[in-house]
């Protein structure tokens, strides 16, 4: 899953490198309405409705995290 | 689960959108905001960029109202001696004084037994109004109520805060409120939490920081928007995150009381801020998304208050006029505020849309 989370990523932001071990949104590869859009896209390639309680910046820092949420939302 | 209120033999038998002539493009107005092309189109389809409708400068809340009171006096839609309060629901007065809700009387030509009051509302102007507007009828001199929900907010948000502009829009919906024949039972719920009052605000014009020529510089923020302290600000991170966590629950509660199922409501017309928030909203109450319409913002942008009727005036149209429908109203944002009601839209005489 993590491979696809990184290409859903630099499909969004073509100009950061997702694979490095950096805080996303510290970094400022993506903002809020990057996160808006990842929440879009993901819904829609996976097939679920991400939570608007878990549409926090926090919850899409790393791939790590992203992988957590998905998971919560049943993607395995 | 806050505070309940509960009315009878209540019903809202007109709803007429005033909207404002000038529509303008997202795409015109792109290059104002710091966003690739690509990025810009992206939110267009997230977020319902797409088109909004704004005043002419010199154009005021009390134009489109009265503009929309002379079309119903016009076409015998009221009488002037049935209107017997006007409550104009406005964070766009004309003055701090007087009250533009007298204003609009005074230009309307509407008679002096009546009373008009300002009430300084935003998101949630729709429910608090009609709120207020169900108390008064209880009152046996009241006949029929005028509430009026109005806002040229496009004048007070800067043309290059990305976070805003693109999703402002002007409007002023005019509902007649009166008594009903059927014995329904209107269900309502109102929430204020003050700690988040300047979460959404314009900081400066008011007494305490009166305008000034420091007051309208433009500065830029970490996200690259331009304001002055004479524009609107917005949170925008915290405002969904506060919607998101509580208006479902305050729905889910509201619906118990009033005895329903979430699929026994044919519609919830809640505020319209933006696409995304109103489709993870109808995803958390497990609602099909198109009984929870989300258009106003791409065809006529967020006017605040006005957007809920404008929801009804846009999606149900004439269709209102021979069909009755059990409703879900919410409004949620300013203040912080978060409210809703629960009643039956009883077939209502007209619902429509007119331009100014």
């Amino acid at each position: 899953m993590k491979q696809q989370i990184i290409e859903i990523l630099t499909e969004l932001r073509p100009e950061f490198d997702f694979s490095q071990d950096v805080d996303f949104i510290e970094a400022g590869m993506l903002d809020s309405f990057d996160v808006i859009m990842l929440v879009n896209t993901l819904d829609e390639k996976l097939g679920i409705s991400i939570d608007g309680i878990d549409v926090i910046p926090e919850n899409f820092s790393s791939v790590e995290k992203i992988e957590i949420l998905l998971n919560k939302n049943g993607v395995k | 689960m806050g505070l309940r209120f509960t009315y009878h033999n209540k019903r809202i038998s007109g709803i007429l959108t005033v909207l404002p002539q000038r529509e303008i493009p997202f795409e015109e107005e792109m290059g104002n905001y710091n966003f690739s092309p690509a990025k810009s189109m992206k939110l267009k389809l997230a977020m319902g960029f797409n088109k909004h409708r704004i005043v002419e400068d010199g154009t005021n809340v009390s134009d489109l109202a009265v503009f929309g009171i002379n079309y119903l006096l016009d076409n015998q839609l009221i009488n002037k001696e049935d209107i017997s309060a006007l409550i104009l629901v406005t964070q766009s007065p004309e003055h701090f004084l007087p009250a533009t809700s007298n204003i609009i009387q005074g230009k309307a030509g509407l008679g002096t037994d009546m009373l008009c009051m300002d009430i300084n509302q935003g998101c949630a102007g729709f429910i608090i109004g009609l709120m207020q507007a169900y108390l008064l009828l209880d009152q046996q001199d009241i006949k029929k109520v005028l509430l009026i929900n109005a806002d040229i907010l496009s004048r007070k948000v800067s043309n290059r805060d990305r976070n805003s502009h693109p999703l402002t829009g002007d409007a002023a919906c005019l509902t007649i409120v009166e008594r009903s024949e059927t014995p329904e039972t209107i269900h309502a719920v109102v929430n204020m939490d003050g700690r988040g009052a300047y979460t959404i605000q314009i900081p400066a014009g008011g007494f305490k920081i009166p305008c000034t020529p420091e007051t309208s510089e433009m500065k830029e923020d970490e996200n690259g928007n331009f304001r002055s302290l004479e524009n609107l600000v917005m949170k925008g991170d915290e405002v969904f995150n506060f919607v998101q966590t509580k208006v479902p629950p305050m729905i889910e509660e509201l619906l118990e009381t009033a005895g329903k199922t979430a699929d026994e409501i044919d519609y919830y017309f809640f505020h319209q801020p933006n696409k995304f928030m109103l489709n993870k909203l109808a995803d958390k109450l497990g609602v099909h998304r198109e009984k929870m319409p989300s258009n106003i913002v791409e065809n006529f942008g967020n006017a605040s208050g006005a957007t809920i009727p404008t929801a009804v005036s846009f999606n149900l149209g004439d269709a209102a006029l021979t069909n009755s429908y059990e409703v879900c109203f919410s409004g949620f944002g300013i203040g912080l505020t978060w409210a809703a009601i629960v009643q039956k839209l009883e077939k209502m005489k007209f619902n429509q849309i007119i331009y100014y």
